[in-house]
């Protein structure tokens, strides 16, 4: 047998990948901290400035704080779209005929690209002639009370953009779906045996067995929750009333429209440390409720 | 209620076969529900490309367009450069996608089917970087571009992929873990390399995983909006996605042109969804799962 040099053949095959976390993770995380310590504006070298930046964005009462809360408030979407995906996905997984068209049907929404689900979600949400509003008028008027004008009204542009995701949350579905059919079968044969109904079979078995699915999806959405963009950018530009300047977009507005680097540098990094706290966070109260099955005994 | 009534009622109730019935009679009740809040947004986009422009602002919705008009497709097509997007949009996706298979399998090899020092420290930094907001390194990846003078054209967009992309790489090592380690130990013995296992026996094995990346990188390609957003500058070199934005600024209360846009930049990816549905759930579950 030839002689073998594992360990220089396993760098050769990871090359491509070290080579670009290298070039495109860590040397730009380390550049954007010393920019976030520099005014920046693109055109001119940067000017060390110390904290001014940091200064300024947290004691940013018009912006910055705004665009913190508003994206605080989309995390309520989390808990939202983890028992509607879940419900979702525990009525799919009844082995009924046609099911696999109910399946498509509710997947269907998050495959559209994001672009477009912003075009037809202004239309749907149209407060004079869209469909939502048609839906609801008639529904309100016996308790005399009008649909709202959704991204026109400052407090209710953001429940605007939470129902149109919670459209798109097959994506999720899939996921809670394929883990619900690996839960294994003896486990609620034996529950059936003690006489456990539907309900606490789910609650005591199906729930257990797939919480570290749960558990990747809160991570996965607060992370999605600060990178808010696309769909502020093209429905409201973060109006009316600053209602829906999002982190992300906030980001975006100071480092490509006031070419103002530097903080927006800042700005990322205060996102990174707060992902790194949400996720800290996650997995810390994840030890009392997330059961895995592999580390038993 | 007679007594005979009651007691027919009692008997249904104990009846094992009818309880279930009624149960699944249920689910179907609410799966078509909710089947049909889901998919009345699509219908409303397909009427509604089809109106003549009095026909769209009514007091109740009209679900069937009468007349219909199809010289909408045309208009929006013409009104908007759409087959220069499309291919613009393509020549990108199948450089990500041609990008991406290729240097997240060979990295994915290294972590799955070597053994070697540092291995499990650069696996889990990998997995890190997934969880990674692209906000935090955006920025100087942009001056970084900026300074080459690669701004306003593809080469930010179709570059970085050829360093591989760490979800994939996960993906394809989460496959390639379920080939069994005999084969590449057989044909160690008989003295073939590392890169003769990875080309000859793992690559025509991966077939189906590697797909499905291929697959995702297309999507993602397809419906990226920022990356061409912030680097192309000309807008003859637009994506579909940037294309429709700069669309909707200028056309914002035809609804009518809006929703034939919508559907024709939709349309592509749903029929690429539906022959490749296996694929799609399999690389979900795959990734999903064991994360």
């Amino acid at each position: 047998m030839r002689e073998r040099q594992p360990n220089l053949q396993g760098w050769l095959f990871i090359s491509p990948w070290l080579a670009g976390f290298l070039l495109f993770t860590l040397y730009p995380i380390l550049a954007s901290l010393y920019y976030s310590f520099c005014d920046y504006r693109v055109l001119t070298p940067p000017r060390w400035v110390g904290l001014a930046n940091y200064i300024a964005l947290l004691t940013d009462r018009d912006y910055f704080l705004p665009s913190l809360w508003n994206t605080f408030f989309m995390l309520i979407e989390l808990p939202l779209a983890l028992v509607i995906g879940l419900t979702m996905a525990l009525l799919l997984n009844h082995k009924i005929p046609g099911i696999g068209i109910f399946r498509t049907i509710y997947y269907l929404p998050s495959i559209m690209p994001v672009v477009a689900v912003a075009v037809l979600w202004l239309w749907v949400l149209n407060p004079q002639y869209g469909l939502l509003n048609a839906v609801l008028t008639p529904v309100l008027a016996p308790f005399g009370l009008q649909p709202p004008a959704w991204l026109a009204d400052p407090k209710w542009s953001k429940p605007a953009f939470i129902m149109m995701d919670l459209w798109a949350v097959g994506g999720s579905v899939v996921i809670y779906l394929a883990s619900l059919q690996n839960v294994p079968a003896h486990l609620y044969e034996a529950a059936e045996i003690d006489g456990a109904g539907s309900w606490h079979k789910t609650l005591h078995v199906t729930l257990p067995m797939i919480s570290p699915v749960i558990f990747y999806n809160l991570i996965i959405g607060v992370i999605w929750a600060f990178q808010y963009f696309t769909q502020t950018f093209i429905m409201t530009q973060g109006g009316p009333q600053n209602s829906t300047l999002f982190y992300a977009l906030y980001l975006f507005y100071n480092a490509f429209r006031d070419f103002r680097m530097g903080r927006a540098c800042a700005m990322a990094w205060i996102l990174f440390i707060l992902t790194l706290i949400a996720t800290l966070i996650v997995f810390r109260t994840s030890v009392r409720w997330v059961y895995y099955e592999g580390e038993r005994g | 209620m007679s007594a005979q009534g009651q007691k027919r009622l009692a008997h249904w109730k104990q009846s094992k076969v009818w309880r279930k019935r009624i149960a699944t009679a249920a689910v179907y009740v609410v799966l078509i529900a909710l089947s049909i809040s889901f998919l009345a947004p699509f219908a409303l986009m397909v009427s509604t490309s089809l109106k003549t422009e009095d026909r769209i602002f009514t007091e109740h919705i009209e679900w069937i367009p009468n007349p219909i008009r199809w010289q909408n497709y045309t208009e929006a097509l013409q009104s908007f450069p759409f087959l220069l997007y499309l291919r613009n949009t393509l020549l990108v996706c199948a450089l990500v996608v041609v990008g991406t298979v290729i240097s997240s399998a060979l990295p994915a090899y290294g972590f799955a089917r070597l053994r070697w020092k540092g291995r499990d420290v650069m696996f889990l930094i990998m997995l890190a970087t997934i969880m990674l907001p692209a906000q935090v390194t955006m920025l100087p990846v942009f001056v970084m571009f900026r300074t080459i003078g690669w701004t306003g054209t593809y080469l930010p967009l179709v570059v970085p992929p050829f360093f591989g992309s760490a979800f994939a790489i996960f993906l394809l090592r989460q496959f390639f873990l379920t080939i069994p380690q005999e084969l590449s130990d057989a044909a160690r013995i008989d003295g073939c390399s590392e890169w003769r296992i990875f080309w000859q026996i793992i690559v025509p094995l991966s077939v189906p995983a590697l797909a499905t990346v291929a697959l995702f990188a297309f999507i993602g390609a397809w419906t990226d909006f920022i990356n061409p957003l912030v680097y192309l500058t000309d807008e003859n070199t637009y994506t579909l996605a940037v294309g429709l934005q700069t669309f909707v600024g200028r056309h914002s209360s035809e609804w009518n042109l809006l929703m034939a846009a919508a559907t024709v930049v939709t349309l592509p990816l749903m029929v690429v969804f539906f022959f490749t549905q296996r694929l799609f759930i399999g690389g979900i579950t795959l990734t999903g799962i064991k994360g």
